[in-house]
């Protein structure tokens, strides 16, 4: 293989790892910064290292991590060997190991867990994000001077269409198995039911307490990457010291 | 005390620690978690000021004197609560122990009350050690630590059988009040350890006990107001959310702040410095004046007046620990809960 190839397949593992998001926070891990190292061998055998904010973040969330980082990465073409290293964990042996062998989360853990794809974990998390990004569009839409009537009229059709909220929300619809076509409503509850507008505010409510409570973490996150890992990136919101 | 622009503020600081996770202590064997474990959170003092920030030596064992001068000389600490946590799978000694936090009672009676712990999966034995820690120590809390490792458990929750053995001793004993503390891990490893659920079961079972979630239950503060809302008996413990967000993070600071007025209300959230993590001394004087600002962006969440901060800062916990407040101290009017109003104005805005 030529270098030109090599070089283009390690942008196109960075490209494949942006795609991949903490499903706590609803972030992609490359822009939490969570991706420390990233390399393409001449022959095409991809090695990238992870590291979390701290040793001790939760297990299954590193591990789903780590395993969509590795289902991604070799979907790509003229990828051979994956390896995805969990670095500074303290599970990173158990889930570094299991993912060589392509286990599960049973694997990594046996006797600690039963659910080894850790669906459930999953969809509760899908549907956090997704409560918190209909929140933000709706806020922005209401800020506009539209009436509750009006919002909760609006179809997924009518929201922005270059806005990254208005396309997560369709790709987490997609995978919750909620209507997602361009007809359907825009805001949704759990059901995929319309928000009614005479229960928009109230939703409002509890919709931004979800969100809010994934952008502290998010905040926090970024912080001790900063404090604990050196790791400096785009963050407006800290005060700078 | 403390004073500030003639208002004067009786500070009771709800979650304190001494520590000892210096290398000595350190279980042969378990170095890796021993240390990540205090590294990790000396990283969290890194978000305070950085005139506050201590050496990791010196943050792994701080001294008595420490103690003494962050807490009561500079700290305007008039009370405090130090919790226990034992963690001993990583710290031969235990993390910070009851024995070893008793001895600033034993230096300030009036002043300091400490906290016992239990954990459930330690059965009878761990039922007699709570008995004999309650007579010694003549408990009024204790302190769960739901994500603890023991025995290759790597946590348990309240809703365990065993559990309620635990806090039906506790009611026996006349402990009232059980600080929960969630953490990264949790039995079985699929579910969210971070999931308040089992607090919200327990809460309902044991109404005659109080419940202070720790840090909000962070990372899940909406799961947490969620329940907080409708449990009477729960309480919002402020330790992290004011060291945490304060300094780093003045825009989120107040979301929450104005989340948890909104749904928690001010006569149960708590004040917690998480010392050593943060000195007490700037997030008293910070608090006190920090206010909600007057923009848009702000203007759903009730707007704290001095009575709020004065039961945040104190008076709240006095109530839960018996703690005696002067009188020129306590509310000149009483002070009626604010929380309700401030909801029926938001829904009706």
């Amino acid at each position: 293989m030529t270098a030109v190839t090599a070089t283009t397949t390690t942008a196109s593992v960075l490209g494949a790892l942006a795609e991949v998001h903490d499903p706590e926070l609803d972030e992609p891990i490359t822009r939490l910064g969570f991706v420390t190292s990233c390399e393409v061998s001449a022959g095409g055998d991809v090695e990238v290292v992870i590291q979390l904010p701290t040793p001790q973040c939760a297990p299954n969330f590193a591990f789903l991590m780590a395993a969509d980082a590795r289902t991604a990465v070799r979907r790509l073409p003229g990828v051979r060997e994956v390896t995805i290293r969990l670095e500074d964990h303290y599970t990173g042996a158990e889930i570094n190991a299991a993912l060589g062998r392509g286990d599960g989360f049973t694997g990594a853990f046996p006797g600690e867990t039963v659910d080894d794809d850790l669906a459930a974990l999953r969809e509760l998390f899908l549907r956090k994000a997704l409560v918190a990004r209909e929140s933000r569009l709706c806020e922005a839409l209401l800020a506009e001077g539209a009436s509750p009537e009006e919002v909760a009229a609006r179809r997924i059709e009518d929201l922005p269409g270059e806005a990254p909220d208005a396309r997560r929300c369709i790709e987490l619809r997609r995978r919750l198995g909620l209507a997602h076509d361009p007809g359907s409503p825009a805001f949704v509850l759990p059901s995929g039911e319309p928000v009614p507008a005479a229960e928009l505010k109230r939703w409002l409510r509890t919709a931004r307490l979800v969100r809010m409570s994934l952008e502290v973490n998010g905040g926090i996150c970024r912080s001790l990457l900063r404090v604990h890992r050196g790791v400096a990136i785009d963050d407006p919101e800290e005060v700078l010291r | 005390m403390y004073e500030k622009n003639g208002e004067k503020y009786f500070v009771v600081d709800g979650h304190q620690h001494f520590w000892d996770a210096s290398p000595a202590n350190w279980v042969k064997g378990q170095e890796q978690y021993a240390k990540g474990w205090i590294e990790c959170f000396h990283a969290y003092m890194g978000l305070g000021p950085p005139e506050t920030h201590w050496p990791l030596e010196k943050f792994m064992k701080y001294s008595e004197e420490d103690y003494d001068h962050d807490v009561f000389e500079a700290g305007h600490i008039d009370a405090a609560v130090l919790q226990s946590t034992y963690l001993k799978e990583w710290y031969t000694e235990g993390f910070n122990t009851i024995d070893r936090n008793a001895r600033m009672v034993e230096k300030y009676p009036d002043k300091v009350i400490v906290n016992g712990r239990f954990d459930p999966r330690e059965g009878e034995a761990g039922l007699k050690q709570l008995e004999e820690d309650s007579k010694r120590y003549n408990l009024k809390g204790v302190k769960v630590y739901t994500a603890e490792w023991y025995k290759g458990s790597r946590g348990w929750k309240l809703t365990d059988p065993e559990a309620q053995i635990f806090l039906d001793k506790c009611k026996e004993l006349g402990i009232k009040n059980v600080h929960a503390h969630k953490g990264p891990t949790i039995w079985p490893l699929d579910k969210d350890a971070f999931d308040v659920k089992d607090i919200d079961v327990a809460a309902t079972s044991n109404p005659e006990l109080n419940f202070i979630v720790e840090h909000v239950g962070l990372p899940r503060i909406e799961d947490f107001c969620f329940m907080a809302t409708q449990e009477p008996n729960v309480y919002a413990g402020l330790a992290v959310v004011i060291g945490g967000l304060m300094h780093a993070r003045p825009r989120f600071f107040n979301k929450v702040m104005g989340e948890l007025l909104f749904w928690v209300g001010e006569d149960k959230m708590l004040f917690g410095s998480d010392y050593g993590i943060w000195e007490p001394q700037w997030q008293v004087e910070g608090f006190i004046d920090w206010t909600m600002p007057d923009t848009e962006e702000y203007s759903d969440y009730p707007h704290p007046t001095t009575e709020t901060k004065k039961k945040i800062m104190g008076l709240n916990t006095a109530k839960l620990y018996d703690i005696e407040v002067p009188a020129e101290l306590q509310l000149k009017n009483g002070g009626a809960p604010a929380a309700k109003e401030d909801a029926q104005l938001v829904e009706s805005a």
